[in-house]
């Protein structure tokens, strides 16, 4: 079972970025930093899809004459899909972050909540 | 009873939060680390991620789109509808974001914004943006026009222009900007764009055909008017993004896009 994770270290470089990026999304208190953990969980998606496209000696999926094998082309498209949600998703996140710090005067998430339990929402 | 109400319990659980998130993000990693034991070496012709699919595309996307590049012809026409729903979810992330943005009575947030609107004039920056920024345009056109046959496409090429236009209006100011790009251009820009993505390619998306003769004739494969409708989404997918990329630099910078 362990025979190939000597290899693999594209791949677990990927789940070491996903690892860090989850760490800092749960852990950070500023909700700016959580969203920069969060784009580093994204990296660590899309080297592991890269990797799972990649293929030895293979060339870029561009049709050229003399070339036999190509990599893998659809991860690469499942890549950008992911790129173009994720920017997305953190412009959206942003803005709502920006609403809160209009609202409220602060980033932190504990902070946030006391305030909103003071509130009495 | 509302959700975050702290009773005295919950303080306490509170406080072994992080010692909860940090077994958490140690025991997913670790998890995520015994499952990549499994997969078969990186890089092998036979392995099972290198299943038909890929060798349909690569065996049969010139034939089928007249596109050289596999990948251009993959997501702009065996899966148009995929890149159309990208598309949509761009527009309408600029959307929530103008309706988050916007403040009836201006704060004192909106009072920093305001003051740092226009940019002092730099002479360096200026200068070098002179020259700069006709030739990222150049350079966004030509990654849009040349997505079928090299790499890049509406995304990349759109990102390009897209901060080509930031750039422009780091240096010069909003108000320069506005003469050639503002809301109602973007508005217009966009969804003239989207519409005609949906003009074109909602036929087969309605009659669930995976791959559809749009009636363009295909042209020789390598040549810039070849691949069918493939060149003219790509240009409507980098209208967007390039719209896209500079109207949420400018709702973030200004709060608002004039």
């Amino acid at each position: 079972m362990w025979l190939y994770l000597r290899e693999n270290y594209y791949q677990i470089t990927a789940m070491f970025l996903f690892g860090i990026g989850l760490s800092a999304l749960l852990l950070d208190r500023n909700l700016v930093k959580k969203l920069i953990g969060l784009n580093i969980c994204n990296s660590g998606i899309y080297l592991f899809l890269a990797a799972q496209g990649y293929i030895r000696g293979g060339a870029v999926p561009i049709v050229a004459d003399g070339v036999q094998l190509y990599i893998n082309p659809v991860p690469t498209g499942l890549i950008l899909t992911g790129i173009v949600i994720s920017v997305s998703v953190t412009a959206f996140a942003l803005a709502l972050v920006v609403r809160l710090y209009k609202r409220y005067q602060t980033l932190d998430i504990d902070e946030l909540s006391k305030l909103v339990v003071k509130e009495g929402m | 009873m509302n959700l975050f109400s702290l009773s005295a319990w919950r303080h306490r659980l509170l406080r072994y939060y992080p010692l909860v998130a940090l077994s958490l993000t140690v025991g997913i990693t670790a998890l995520l680390l015994v499952t990549l034991a499994a997969l078969p070496p990186l890089g092998e012709v036979g392995n099972p991620s290198h299943n038909l699919v890929s060798l349909k595309y690569i065996e049969d996307g010139l034939g089928d789109t007249g596109a050289l590049n596999i990948v251009a012809g993959m997501i702009l026409d065996y899966r148009a509808f995929d890149t159309f729903g990208e598309a949509c979810v761009l527009f309408t992330a600029t959307c929530a974001i103008i309706i988050l943005l916007r403040s009836d009575t201006p704060d004192a947030y909106d009072t920093m914004l305001h003051q740092m609107e226009e940019p002092h004039t730099n002479i360096i920056l200026q200068s070098v943006s002179f020259l700069l920024v006709g030739i990222m345009l150049v350079f966004g056109c030509y990654v849009i026009a040349n997505g079928h046959l090299s790499p890049g496409g509406g995304f990349s090429g759109g990102s390009i222009l897209g901060a080509a236009l930031i750039l422009y209006v780091n240096s010069y100011g909003i108000r320069r900007a506005s003469h050639f790009i503002n809301f109602t251009i973007y508005r217009r820009l966009v969804s003239f764009s989207l519409l005609f993505y949906a003009a074109f390619k909602g036929y087969s998306f309605f009659m669930g055909a995976n791959h559809l003769p749009s009636g363009i004739p295909l042209g020789k494969p390598g040549d810039l008017l070849s691949a069918g409708l493939i060149l003219p989404l790509n240009i409507a997918v980098g209208c967007v993004v390039a719209g896209t990329v500079y109207a949420i630099y400018v709702l973030f910078s200004q709060g608002e896009m004039r």
